[in-house]
Formats: C-alpha cells, sequence, structure tokens
C-alpha cells in the first residue's frame, strides 16, 4: 500500500524565535529546522503500516523553499522510500497549502494519508481536514494510533472526555498526534541510503493567501511575578491573592 | 451589510461555554462592523433549549437545525450543512469556538466555501473596515496580525480568551435542516472510552491543575484530584510530558508543545520545572500559580504567583483553604 506523509520544515522547539526586520516575519538567523514533531509520529506511523502490510512504500511530500528538501531528506532517513519537493514559499494558508498538497496527491493514487495534527509553526491545525475536504475523503484528526484492516482504516482518537475508536473506509486522511509512534530514529545506515533515494522536484504555484500577515509581533512578557512565600505556611496568603487581587477563586 | 455568524455547539443539551464566549465574541464583532451578530446550533432533536442563553450573550438571533440524524454527526456531514447555512445567509464573518469538534468542523466549513480560516485566535476587531486577527504562532512566541483577503472571513476562538457579554436578548427560531443526500464520506464512532469521572477536556476548562515529574508518580495524584474538585466543575487535570512519556497520565491531559495549548483563567503547575514547551502551551493563562520546591526553576519567571516548598506539604493545604472559602461564600 502507498501512504502519504505530508511533512513541514520548521524551527527547532528550543530555538528563541525573534521577530526579523520586516516584521512579517522572523529572523533566521541561529534557528535550527527540524521535521515538525507531529509529522515525525505521522511518518512511524506510515513506515509501521508498509512494514505490518509487507509490501508498498512511504512517500514524504512537502510544500516548501530550496531548504526543505533538507526536511524530506530527514523523512528519507528516517525510511521513507521517496520523497516529493512541491518546491513554492510555503504559506500561512492552510488553504493554499492544501490545495496544493491535493493537486500532487491527487496524482498518486495512495489510499492513506497522514499529516500531523499541527505544524509547529503556523499552529493552525487545519491542513489535514481541509486537504480531506478538497479530495472528498474521510478524516478523522487527532489520531494516536491506527491500523489499516480489510479496506478500512481503524483509529483511536483524543476527543473531549476521552478516546473515540473509529473505523474509516479507505481511502482516508488521518492526521496524527504523541501516541503509539515514538519515532525511530534515522541511523547511520538510513542516512546514507536516504542520499540516494529518489526525490523529485515539482515547481508549484502557491495560490494567492486568502489569509494576510499584516504584522508579526513579540508577546507582551508577563509581568513579573512574586513568591508568595514558603511551605504550607504561604497558602492562606495565596488564597487570599487569588480571591481578592487576582479573583479567580 | 452582511452579518456575522457564530456556529454554536452543545453537549447534552447545554450550550458550551467556549460557545458563548464566540457568540458574545461575534456580537461585539458585529457592533464594531455596524451590523448584527447571530447564532447557529444543529443538534438532535430538542437539544437545543438553552440557545436562549446565546442571545442573552448578544446574539440578535439565533437559528436552531434540529434533526436525529445531527444528534451526533459526523464533521463531514455537519460541515455541508453549515456552509450551506452559511451561503444561504451571506455572512461577512463566521466565528467557531476552537474546541474539539470546532477545529474539525472550521476547516472543513471553510474549504467547502473555498476561503481561508484563522485558527484559535486570541483577539478579533476591525481596522477601517476590515476585519482582523490575532494568533500565536510558534508556540506563543510571536503573534500574528492576519487580514482576510475574502469573505466570508472565518475565525475560531481559542477558549477562556473572550468574555461573555450578558443580558441581551434576541430571537430563537427552530427549523428541521435538509441533510444532504449524496453519500458523505465519512468515518464511523464504534466505542467511546470515557476518560475517566469529571474529565472536563483540559483545553476548554477554565481551571487547570497540571502536575509534572515532582509528583513522584501516578499514585500520588489523589491530592490533584481533590484540589480540581475544590476549584470546581469547571476545572481540568493537566500533565507536562515527563509524566506523559512515563505513562503516570493520558497524553489527552499533556499541556505544551506537542500537547495541548490552554489559555484558563487559572492555571496551577504543581511540581513542573517550567521547560519552553510546556510554557509554549499555558503561557497565555490568565493567572499563573507555581508550586516548586526549587526556587530556582523556570515556571517561576512565568508565575503570577508563586510557592517554593514540598507540593506533598502545600497542595493538602491549599485544598483545605479553598474548599474553606468556598464553604464561607
Ligand atoms: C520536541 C519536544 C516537545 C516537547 N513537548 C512538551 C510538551 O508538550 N509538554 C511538556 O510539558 N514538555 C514537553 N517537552 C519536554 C520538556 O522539555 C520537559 O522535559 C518537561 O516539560 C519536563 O517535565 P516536568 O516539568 O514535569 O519535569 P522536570 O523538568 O523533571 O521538573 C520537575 C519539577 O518538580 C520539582 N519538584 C520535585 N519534587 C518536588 C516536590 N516534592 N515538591 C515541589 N516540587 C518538586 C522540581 O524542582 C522540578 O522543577 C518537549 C520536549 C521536546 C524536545
Ligand atoms: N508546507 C507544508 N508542506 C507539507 N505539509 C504541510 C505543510 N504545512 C502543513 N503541512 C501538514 O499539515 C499539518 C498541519 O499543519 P497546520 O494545519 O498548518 O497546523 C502538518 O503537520 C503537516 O503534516
Amino acid at each position: 500500500m502507498k501512504v502519504i506523509v505530508c511533512v513541514k520544515r520548521v524551527p527547532d522547539t528550543e530555538t528563541r524565535i525573534r521577530v526579523g526586520d520586516d516584521g512579517t516575519s522572523i529572523d533566521p538567523s541561529g534557528v535550527k529546522y527540524i521535521l515538525s514533531p507531529y509529522d515525525e509520529f505521522a511518518l512511524e506511523g506510515a513506515l509501521r503500516t508498509v512494514e505490518a502490510i509487507g509490501e508498498g512504500e512511504v512517500v514524504a511530500v512537502t510544500l516548501g523553499d530550496a531548504s526543505s528538501a533538507e526536511t524530506l531528506r530527514s523523512a528519507l532517513a528516517m525510511g521513507a522510500h521517496r520523497a516529493i519537493h512541491l518546491k513554492g514559499e510555503p504559506t500561512m494558508d492552510g488553504l493554499g497549502t492544501a490545495k496544493v498538497l491535493a493537486e500532487a496527491i491527487q496524482a498518486e493514487d495512495a489510499p492513506l494519508v497522514l499529516l500531523g495534527v499541527k505544524a509547529a509553526d503556523d499552529d493552525q491545525q487545519q491542513v489535514g481536514p481541509m486537504l480531506a475536504t478538497l479530495l472528498g475523503r474521510p478524516c478523522a484528526t487527532s489520531v494516536s494510533s491506527f491500523q489499516v484492516e480489510d479496506g478500512g482504516v481503524g483509529c483511536r482518537r483524543e476527543v473531549e472526555g476521552g478516546t473515540a475508536v473509529m473505523r474509516l473506509p479507505l481511502p482516508a486522511v488521518l492526521t496524527i498526534t504523541k501516541g503509539e509512534f515514538e519515532p525511530r530514529y534515522a541511523s547511520l545506515k538510513g542516512i546514507m541510503a536516504a542520499k540516494r533515494k529518489p526525490l523529485e522536484e515539482r515547481g508549484v504555484t502557491v495560490p494567492a493567501a486568502g489569509l494576510k500577515v499584516e504584522a508579526f509581533t513579540s508577546p507582551p512578557d508577563r509581568a513579573a511575578g512574586r513568591i508568595v512565600g514558603e511551605g504550607s505556611d504561604a497558602v492562606p496568603e495565596l488564597v487570599r491573592l487569588l480571591r481578592e487581587e487576582a479573583q479567580v477563586i | 451589510m452582511a452579518n456575522v455568524l457564530t456556529v454554536l455547539e452543545e453537549r447534552d443539551g447545554v450550550l458550551r461555554g467556549a460557545s458563548l464566549e464566540a457568540v458574545s465574541a461575534g456580537a461585539r464583532l458585529a457592533g464594531e462592523l455596524g451590523v448584527s451578530g447571530h447564532g447557529l446550533l444543529l443538534c438532535g432533536p430538542e437539544a437545543g433549549g438553552d440557545v436562549v442563553r446565546a442571545t442573552q450573550a448578544g446574539a440578535s438571533s439565533v437559528r436552531v437545525g434540529e434533526h436525529p440524524d445531527l444528534a451526533d454527526p459526523s464533521p463531514e456531514l455537519l460541515a455541508r450543512i453549515v456552509a450551506e447555512e452559511i451561503r444561504k445567509g451571506g455572512y461577512q464573518a463566521v466565528l467557531f469556538p476552537a474546541t474539539v469538534r470546532g477545529k474539525d468542523l472550521a476547516p472543513r466549513v471553510a474549504a467547502l466555501l473555498d476561503v481561508s480560516l484563522a485558527s484559535d485566535v486570541t483577539e478579533v476587531g476591525v481596522d477601517g473596515t476590515s476585519i482582523f486577527a490575532v494568533r500565536p504562532i510558534y508556540a506563543g512566541k510571536v503573534f500574528a496580525r492576519v487580514s482576510f483577503q475574502a469573505t466570508p472571513a472565518v475565525l475560531s476562538l481559542r477558549p477562556n480568551i473572550f468574555t461573555v457579554s450578558e443580558g441581551g436578548s434576541g430571537e430563537v427560531e427552530t427549523f428541521t435542516p435538509a441533510i444532504p443526500q449524496e453519500e458523505v464520506a465519512a468515518g464511523e464512532v464504534l466505542e467511546f472510552v470515557q476518560a475517566g469521572e469529571g474529565s472536563m477536556d483540559v483545553a476548554e476548562a477554565t481551571t487547570v491543575v497540571s502536575g509534572g515529574r515532582g509528583m513522584r508518580g501516578p499514585e500520588e495524584w489523589g491530592i490533584l484530584e481533590e484540589l480540581r474538585d475544590a476549584l470546581g466543575p469547571q476545572a481540568a487535570l493537566g500533565a507536562s510530558r515527563a509524566v506523559v512519556d512515563a505513562g503516570w497520565r493520558s497524553h489527552g491531559e499533556q499541556v505544551g508543545q506537542t500537547g495541548k495549548t490552554v489559555a484558563p483563567r487559572l492555571y496551577v503547575a504543581v511540581g513542573i520545572s517550567g521547560a519552553i514547551q510546556h510554557l509554549a502551551g499555558m503561557r497565555t493563562s490568565g493567572v499563573i500559580v507555581a508550586v516548586n520546591r526549587d526556587a530556582d526553576a523556570p515556571i517561576f519567571q512565568v508565575a503570577d504567583y508563586g510557592i517554593v516548598g514540598d507540593l506533598f506539604d502545600v497542595v493538602p493545604r491549599l485544598t483545605q483553604e479553598i474548599r474553606d472559602l468556598k464553604a464561607g461564600d
């Protein structure tokens, strides 16, 4: 079975982010980039699926500029069989992203498409269900584990107040959250092999963004807090502050 | 001029808090635009009885579409009906609560309408005649102000950020929505495993009590449950990744970069060091309280109030004092 995984290049979660001089992007200097953590979970799920079935391929797809090639190489090093680099400017506008991905995926005839539940940069949490809607496929979001079984996919979804056990007919789209799919490390052998795996580049035109970024700002610093005291003796004063000053209890 | 619509959510016949916040924000936005704010609730038969609260929160009218097929609909089906209602109503802005269900619905509706979506926004306003929104990105390290290039503007609103208005009044109209005839490819829920009693979703709770590795082990969680219960029915438990990875708590409770983003009015961090990825998930909370025995723990840099001390000493006392206080109310 062919499984497509949509992956995105994002700043490392440890990185300090500064607003760039143009005021509408971040300053990339000194920023380390990684494969978005949820996309790693998705990739791990895809690899295990193909391994369990014993045949098929995992195809990593990204929309991004030249620097995203590195992200695809990491996906190949983890075990993806081939990669498609949709070369264009990534956008916060999830609909634009979903449209570009939908066009590429339509040509691939893959019964299962996986995404991260959210990208660690824009945090829009929307590309998966938008892509599914454009493709006319069912979609389950926030999937913590899944298994392909006779013509469908059984999955566990994290929802309010518990876990929903679901079954979707194939073809389907899933967005993956943390759960069963702890990502494997790329082995040295995997990293060497990745250099020879097919990485296809396609120029794409990202549709004009329906969402325009006007300005990036740094969040206001939280006003310095205070240590109310030490040990349980400080509790009455804390409770008084929470009631009278903060008015939250 | 085209109006503003808020898509509402109920659970067991009760409107969700995040829906009341969204409809209030929608009414205020409509006021700024000089138009009116409306509400739409799609639900099973007789589940819409509570919707008058949306009119009190500022909606000048609410349409309630009741149908047996909408008691527990797939997001695919629901999205179609919502999109159709939006097309018919010709709104200039559509607001969703950014709840688990809202986050599932809004992107599908936006895609069906072929317009963009700003998710999980913390501010909405009007600049001249155009609508803008502010969304935290890079896990809250940057705020992005965005504008919409097409109508309707579709937004989902982060729970617990927008205040609920009161004292409004409006009309409630019940109708029977048309269910699309063509087959909609969707998943089927086979089973629902409840996460335990009082399990309000951590992202929607107005108060969150989170435990970290300082808790020592899963068997110690009783003191946090008691604190949660003392804080009231809108309180939920959260966890750091360290304790989720250790298998002490389920991932549904994890707060942070690879967990949930929460913004409760009160966030209590117990035995949590305050790693940057944890802060990412809770820094937009209203008031942050930290209990940690290490005075240098980074959590104290974002906490409004901190107590340095042993949590096993502090937390039970805190629960007791809150109980006493509430008993006197
Ligand atoms: C890609 C990535 C994503 C991540 N995502 C997340 C995420 O979503 N959420 C998240 O939380 N983390 C996340 N992390 C992990 C994060 O870096 C930290 O490792 C984690 O938050 C630490 O959890 P903790 O504070 O419970 O544990 P620790 O850092 O071990 O802190 C325990 C604290 O408890 C205090 N303590 C101990 N005993 C007591 C006592 N008796 N009384 C009072 N205080 C006590 C200690 O002083 C200490 O400050 C992520 C990391 C990476 C690399
Ligand atoms: N530029 C992109 N290229 C490939 N996949 C993407 C891109 N942007 C987002 N995605 C996928 O969509 C998921 C959700 O992203 P978002 O909706 O932006 O939070 C990500 O985890 C990726 O799987």
